[in-house]
C-alpha cells in the first residue's frame, strides 16, 4: 500500500525544525532551501505549532492550476518536473495549506515526496508515514 | 570551508550603513562563534572603552557546525559588559543560531549609537534601518516580541531579538531577550543594545549551506542524532527540564536559600521539577536542530482581582537558575510566587539571576538595618513576599530614584554604597549562580571567563567527587576546571549546546568538521581551546582584571557546602595555580 507523510500528533511538536532540516539532507546539503517542510508557530511559539507539508490531495490544486503542466499527480502526492516549470508561483497560490514551498535560490517549486525521511529524525513522533488506501 | 561562513556583516548604527567584510582569516584560526568573536573583540573594542559608549562593538558569531548537526544551537555574543566592565559573553538558544547562519553570515558586528530608537530587520542578506520610536518606553518585551512577529516577514526561519524596558533604561544586567523565553541573559547585553538606541534585531533566512562531503555528513548525522536522542540527556531534560535539578542540590544541602543564609527547604522546595511538572507545565520547545527540547513553559492561571470567573493566563518559561535566583534565593513558599517573578524579569527585560540575587542582597541589608524604607521609598522586602519583590523589580527596571538606581547596578555597586559586602554574593562582579556544591563550583565562578557556572561547571566536579569521596588538592581542582573550560571553548566555537558535551567529544568533532572540509586533530582543537581562552584571559587583563586580586564573599565561605566550609587559603592557592595555566604555563600553548 502506498504511503503519505502526515502530520499524527501537532500537539507534540517542539520546533526544533529538524524534520526540515533533514529535507534538506535528502539532497546532500544543509540549511533550509530546498526544505518541502516547515514549522510555524501559531501567533508566538506559546500557542503550538503547525507542520506544513503536502497533504497528497487526492484532486490536487496545485497540478490543475499549473498553466505549462510541470505538476503531475502521482500515486502518492505530486512530482514537479523542474525543466518544464517557468516559475510563474501560480501553485503557491493554489494551496490553501501554504505546502507548496519556494526555492529562492532556482526560482521552482518545492514539493513534498512523502520519502518519509524527515518523520525518521523527528524525535517526538509528530510525523508519520501512513497508509493511503488506492493511492 | 563554507564561504558563507566566513563572511562578517558590519553595520554602523550611526552613519546608518552595512557593508560585508571576508574574514576567512579568523574562520580558519577560530572554526567560528567564541573563536572568531573573542578575535573581533581584541581588533574593534577600543581599551578602555566605556561599555555603554558607541565604541562598545556588539559581536554575534556562529560556527562550521550551526545548524547541521543536533544540537549545534547556539550563537554566541561578545561585548565589553557594562555589568562588570570587562569581557562580556552570553550564549543564547532558540532560533538565533539559524537565522544567522542561513542568512549567509558567520558573524555580526553592531557599531555606532542610532540617534533615534531603531530597531533592524535583515532579509535576503540586506540591513533595513526601522524606525522604533513607537516600541519604545513599551512596558512588556513581549509585547515588542508580538509587534514585530506581525509587521516583519519571514516567519518560521527567523530570529526576533529584543529588549525591555531594563534594557532602555541601561539597567546594567538587562537582557536581550530571543524569539520568547530564550536570552542572551547575563553580563548584559541588552543595556548596550539601550545605549545604542537599538530596540530590536529580526534576522531571517533560509539559504543552503554546501556539504563537501554528503554520505559522510549523513552518516556522522545519523550517529549523533542517535546519541543525543537515546542518551540520560534526552530523558533528564525533556522530561523535567533544568529544573530536575533543585530536588536534588536541596537533598545534598547545596541549594543557596535566603540570600545563602542556607543550603536547603525542609523537607523540600515547593518548586522542584517534578511538581512544576506535575502542576503548572504547559508546553515544552527545543531551539532550533536540537532534539532535547528542555525549554518548559509553566501555566499560570490567575483570577482577576475583581472581575469573578475571569482568569489571565500566561506562560512562563523555568529553568533551574530562575528557580533558584527567584524562589530559593529568596525564601519563597509558592511556586506561583516564583513564576511570576520569572514572568515580571521576562517583560522588564532583566537578567533572573543577577536580579534574585540583588534583590536577596536588599532583603538582608534591611533586615540588618544598613537600608531602610526611606531608601526602598516605603517598600519592606522580606522572604517569601512576592507582591514587594514584583514592586522593587519594577522600580530597579526604571530606575526609579537613587536606591533602585544603585540596584540596577547589582550587588557589587549596592554593597560598595549601602554595606554587606560579607553577603553581597557577586564573583568578579557577577552575581552567584544556583549551585554551592563545594571548592569547584567556587573556583569556576571566580576564575571562569565570564564567572558564570557554565565556563568550568565546577559544580559539576564538586558532586562528582562528593559521589566518589574524592578531595582534590587545590592545584588538582584548577587544572581540571581549566582542562574543563578549555574543551568548552571548542563547544562555544561550532557553536554546540553545553548539554551535547557528553556526545560531542573531540574525536566526534574532529569527524563532524571533516565531513564539511574542514580537517582539525583532536589534539589541534585542544590547543585551539587553550589558545581561546587565553586570548579571553589577554582581553580580560587588558581591561584590568587579576585573579590575584579577586574579592571572595564571606558568606560563601561561611555556609558549609555538603563537604564541610570552603577555606579562602584553599581557593587562593588554586586561584594562584589558574593564574599560572591561563598565562600559558602548561606546554598547550
Amino acid at each position: 500500500m502506498p504511503k503519505r507523510l502526515a502530520v499524527v500528533d501537532p500537539g507534540r511538536c517542539v520546533d526544533c525544525l529538524l524534520c526540515a532540516l533533514a529535507c534538506s539532507r535528502r539532497f546532500g546539503e544543509g540549511g533550509l532551501a530546498r526544505s518541502a517542510i516547515a514549522v510555524r508557530s501559531v501567533g508566538g511559539v506559546e500557542n503550538g505549532f503547525v507542520v506544513i507539508v503536502c497533504r497528497a490531495c487526492p484532486d490536487p490544486p496545485c497540478a490543475a492550476s499549473c498553466p505549462v503542466g510541470a505538476i503531475t499527480k502521482a500515486q502518492v502526492g505530486v512530482r514537479v518536473n523542474s525543466e518544464r516549470c517557468i516559475g510563474c508561483r501560480t501553485c503557491v497560490l493554489s494551496c490553501p495549506f501554504g505546502a507548496v514551498h519556494w526555492d529562492e535560490e532556482n526560482n521552482k517549486p518545492v514539493i513534498c515526496v512523502h520519502c518519509g525521511l524527515c518523520a525518521s529524525f523527528c524525535p517526538h513522533n509528530v510525523i508519520a508515514l501512513e497508509e493511503v488506501e488506492g493511492g | 570551508m563554507d564561504k558563507f561562513l566566513t563572511r562578517v556583516l558590519r553595520i554602523d548604527l550611526t552613519k546608518k550603513k552595512f557593508w560585508v567584510e571576508e574574514r576567512a582569516d579568523l574562520f580558519e584560526k577560530g572554526l567560528g562563534g567564541a573563536g572568531v568573536a573573542i578575535e573581533l573583540l581584541h581588533e574593534l573594542c577600543p581599551k578602555d572603552a566605556d561599555p555603554l559608549g558607541p565604541e562598545n562593538p556588539i559581536i554575534f558569531a556562529v560556527g562550521p557546525l550551526n545548524p547541521l548537526f543536533p544540537l549545534a544551537s547556539k550563537v554566541v555574543a561578545m561585548f565589553k559588559s557594562p555589568h562588570t566592565g570587562n569581557l562580556g559573553e552570553s550564549h543564547c538558544g532558540g532560533r538565533a543560531a539559524l537565522a544567522l547562519r542561513l542568512a549567509g553570515f558567520g558573524a555580526l558586528v553592531i557599531q555606532g549609537r542610532s540617534e533615534v530608537p531603531v530597531y533592524l530587520a535583515i532579509h535576503h542578506g540586506r540591513v533595513q534601518f526601522r524606525d522604533a520610536r513607537a516600541l519604545w518606553g513599551l512596558s512588556s518585551s513581549l509585547t515588542v516580541g508580538r509587534v514585530l512577529r506581525e509587521i516583519e516577514p519571514g516567519s518560521g526561519a527567523r530570529t526576533i531579538l529584543r529588549i525591555g524596558r531594563a534594557g532602555e533604561r541601561l539597567v546594567t544586567y538587562a537582557t536581550v531577550i530571543a524569539e520568547t523565553y530564550r536570552h542572551f541573559g547575563r553580563l548584559g547585553l541588552g543595556a548596550v543594545f539601550g545605549s545604542k538606541n537599538l530596540k530590536a534585531l529580526v534576522i531571517s533566512g533560509t539559504s543552503t549551506v554546501p556539504i563537501p562531503d554528503p554520505p559522510r555528513y549523513q552518516k556522522v548525522y545519523r550517529e549523533l542524532w542517535e546519541k543525543a536522542t537515546r542518551s540520560d540527556l534526552m530523558r533528564k531534560y525533556h522530561d523535567l527540564g533544568t529544573a530536575q535539578n533543585i530536588r536534588p542540590l536541596n537533598q545534598i544541602g547545596a541549594l543557596p536559600v535566603r540570600n545563602l543564609l542556607d543550603t536547603r527547604y525542609s523537607p523540600e522546595p515547593p518548586f522542584t521539577g517534578e511538581q512544576l511538572a506535575e502542576e503548572f507545565l504547559g508546553r515544552r520547545l527545543a531551539c532550533s536542530a536540537c532534539p532535547v527540547a528542555c525549554i518548559h513553559l509553566a501555566v499560570l492561571r490567575e483570577p482577576h482581582p475583581v472581575e469573578p470567573y475571569f482568569y489571565k493566563t500566561t506562560f512562563v518559561s523555568y529553568d533551574h537558575e530562575p528557580l533558584y535566583a527567584l524562589g530559593s534565593m529568596l525564601g519563597m513558599e509558592r511556586a506561583e510566587d516564583v513564576l511570576k517573578l520569572i514572568d515580571a524579569v521576562e517583560v522588564w527585560g532583566m537578567d533572573a539571576i543577577t536580579t534574585g540575587v540583588t534583590l536577596a542582597w536588599a532583603t538582608e541589608a534591611f533586615a540588618r538595618g544598613l537600608i531602610t524604607e526611606r531608601e526602598t521609598q516605603g517598600l519592606k522586602p522580606k522572604w517569601g513576599e512576592a507582591s514587594v519583590y514584583l514592586e522593587m523589580i519594577r522600580r530597579i527596571a526604571q530606575r526609579d530614584g537613587e536606591f533602585y538606581s544603585v540596584l540596577g547596578k547589582g550587588v557589587k555597586a549596592a554593597a560598595s554604597r549601602y554595606g554587606g559586602e560579607e553577603f553581597a554574593l557577586h564573583f568578579g562582579g557577577n552575581e552567584m549562580p544556583g549551585y554551592h556544591t563545594g571548592p569547584g563550583a567556587l573556583l569556576t565562578y571566580l576564575s571562569g571567563s565570564r564567572h558564570s557556572h557554565l565556563d568550568s561547571a565546577g559544580y559539576a566536579l564538586d558532586q562528582e567527587c562528593l559521589s566518589c569521596g574524592e578531595r582534590l588538592a587545590p592545584e588538582e581542582l584548577a587544572r581540571r576546571l581549566f582542562q574543563e573550560e578549555v574543551r568548552r571553548q571548542i563547544l562555544s566555537s561550532l557553536v554546540v549546546c553545553f548539554f551535547a558535551r557528553g556526545i560531542y567529544n573531540l574525536e566526534t568533532i574532529s569527524a563532524a568538521l571533516a565531513t564539511l572540509g574542514i580537517e582539525r586533530s583532536p589534539a589541534e582543537l585542544e590547543k585551539l581551546g587553550a589558545n581561546i581562552l587565553r586570548r579571553k584571559y589577554a582581553f580580560k587583563r587588558r581591561e584590568g582584571f587579576d585573579l590575584g586580586r579577586l574579592s571572595i564573599p564571606k558568606r560563601a565561605l561561611e555556609t558549609p557546602t555538603p563537604s564541610g566550609r570552603v577555606e579562602e587559603e584553599f581557593l587562593r592557592r588554586a586561584l594562584g595555580e589558574m593564574a599560572k595555566l591561563v598565562e600559558g604555563d602548561d606546554g598547550m600553548a
